[in-house]
């Protein structure tokens, strides 16, 4: 009997989208139950999203107010205990999140994990990409243990929203939790734009804009097809702009429809970033730069001429 | 105090990774090998911590093949104090080398633990996360700025919404990653000195580590190509490709 755990990834209330994509994986393993755990201070409202993720079979709370914060010493033996309730999987998203969590909680568990699955082909049997996706291996899990995974969110549409809703449990806690790790803050990035990791378009700089007052073109260009804003790693050592906005291997994985690269060399490490994107835009002055090689549409020239033209001949 | 470092070699990150014909793995060799670059992060950090006082020696732990000594002594001419080399032909995987890290732990009883936050090769982001649940201590991943004071850790963490910072009590796990620090160069003097510095060399069957390998690799292939793009003449070409996909 399989039945699979989905540990929820949330933040100030709101379930983050890379669950529903998790839910769409579960999916595709095939199983007789999807269930989401949601860790929280107070987590009604965040189990109430998750309730109308279409096919998730229930919702699992536990509310306490260690869970107020994410830390994987917190949340890791919960979700190891929860796990051994019969479980053949346990899945997370593989954002900062998951990487930070789910690892922990199968050490507790003592099994391997298969970190971001990008296919399942078959119940112990997953495909994942290594050297910054220059290679893909099918790994083989023993059917004996659970599966532990973090799921490669840009791999999976997100699952719909389902015509009624999943059951919630309040679930007791009867461990003890460590306090040797605290939170102290966490610092955003003022940005009212779309997500990075969701938005329909994302529009990225690179080293070519030269300084944070010259972003402000990405930016402008963004505003004005409502999408997202990233960039390379060269831009956000550059300063131009908050780690949190950094593409690629080590930044976010992304996948949207569109994906304009500007003035991006297009290093191995940021294009295993953008690979499952659907349209991929390159202004790039450099004809022979690698980013040329994933676009499927290029432009070559001066981005400072070609931006301002391409913003007004939008309209 | 006393730092513990993982120091991991892989295939050179500017290396072009190719997959065997077979699918057995990927092409090895005439490959140039270098120490993984979060781990030359985790140990660059574990040296300034040392240069401000906060700890007294550095100790680099390196799991890996006996030809793997040359990578250690990179790591000697960084400036770590001494080097323990795990001798194993064979790869292991996270679950393992956890397990092997924690035999150091028990032996050396280290302050902090450093190590990259992944690796370079398998991608897989695990290690020092399993280490720290194995020890049952605090662990800080994807770090880009550590403050230690004391007893207690301040750590700023790269996460996808932006930066956390959290603490932690000693002795605690702590990954690198790429905004922490730079790396110095190795001068020609410090390789000279390296050289009367000891590696401790213990093969990895006697420490009695239960493998942790649960997983097998069964095929490699080369990545999924995209559709070889076109290059348009100007602004207004891109706008009417774009729009008759109705992307825009």
């Amino acid at each position: 009997m399989s039945k699979i755990l989905i540990v929820a990834e949330h933040l100030d209330g709101q379930l983050n989208s890379s669950t529903a994509r998790c839910v769409t994986c579960a999916k595709q393993i095939g199983t007789q139950a999807i269930e989401v755990l949601v860790l929280a201070a107070d987590p009604a409202g965040i189990a109430a999203q998750a309730a109308r993720i279409d096919g998730v079979s229930k919702v699992l709370c536990v509310a306490h107010a260690r869970n107020d914060h994410a830390l994987a010493a917190v949340y890791a033996p919960q979700i190891a205990a929860v796990a051994k309730n019969g479980y053949s999987h346990v899945l997370a998203p593989s954002t900062t999140f998951g990487k930070d969590v789910l690892p922990r909680a199968a050490a507790l568990l003592g099994v391997a994990q298969v970190s971001d699955i990008s296919s399942v082909e078959g119940p112990h049997l997953f495909k994942r990409p290594v050297y910054a996706g220059s290679a893909v291996v099918t790994v083989e899990a023993p059917a004996g243990e659970i599966l532990v995974g973090t799921v490669r969110p840009a791999s999976y549409p997100a699952a719909g929203t389902a015509a009624s809703a999943a059951p919630i449990q309040n679930i007791p806690l009867d461990i003890a939790l460590p306090d040797h790790t605290r939170f102290v803050e966490l610092v955003h990035g003022k940005n009212d734009r779309p997500d990075l990791q969701s938005a329909r378009c994302v529009v990225s700089g690179g080293r070519g804009l030269g300084s944070d007052e010259d972003f402000a073109l990405i930016y402008a260009l963004a505003d004005k097809l409502g999408a997202a804003v990233g960039a390379s790693r060269a831009a956000v050592d550059a300063g131009y702009v908050p780690s949190e906005l950094q593409v690629g291997q080590t930044g976010k994985i992304i996948a949207p429809e569109l994906y304009i690269a500007i003035g991006v060399s297009g290093a191995i490490q940021h294009l295993a970033g953008i690979k499952d994107a659907g349209t991929i835009v390159v202004i790039n002055k450099d004809s022979e730069a690698p980013i040329f090689e994933v676009a499927d549409f290029g432009l070559v020239g001066d981005l400072f001429t070609l931006v301002p033209e391409l913003i007004a001949a939008i309209g | 105090m006393k730092i513990l470092v993982g120091y991991k070699r892989v295939i050179d990150s500017n290396a072009r990774i190719q997959v065997r014909p077979d699918g057995l793995g990927v092409v090895t060799d005439g490959v140039k090998l270098s120490a993984n670059p979060f781990d030359d992060i985790a140990l660059e950090e574990a040296l300034r911590l040392r240069e401000k006082g906060v700890a007294g020696e550095v100790v680099v732990a390196a799991i890996g093949p006996t030809d793997a000594q040359a990578h250690i002594r990179n790591a000697l001419a960084m400036g770590a104090n001494r080097a323990i080399h795990i001798v194993t032909a064979d790869a292991v995987q996270p679950l393992t080398a956890a397990r092997t890290l924690l035999k150091l732990i028990e032996k050396e009883q280290p302050g902090i633990v450093l190590l990259g936050k992944q690796a370079i090769d398998d991608d897989c982001n695990q290690t020092g996360q399993m280490l720290a649940a194995l020890w049952d201590r605090p662990q800080a991943t994807s770090a880009s700025k550590v403050e230690v004071n004391g007893s207690v850790a301040r750590i700023t963490r790269e996460v996808d919404a932006g930066l956390e910072t959290i603490e932690v009590d000693l002795p605690a796990v702590i990954t690198a990653d790429l905004r922490l620090n730079e790396p110095r160069f190795i001068k020609l003097p410090d390789i000279m000195k390296a050289k009367s510095k000891p590696i401790e060399a213990i093969a990895f069957d006697s420490l009695g580590v239960e493998s942790g390998d649960h997983l097998k690799i069964t095929h490699y292939a080369p990545p999924p190509t995209r559709n070889k793009g076109v290059i348009v003449n100007d602004v207004a070409e891109l706008v009417s490709a774009l729009k008759a996909k109705g992307l825009i």
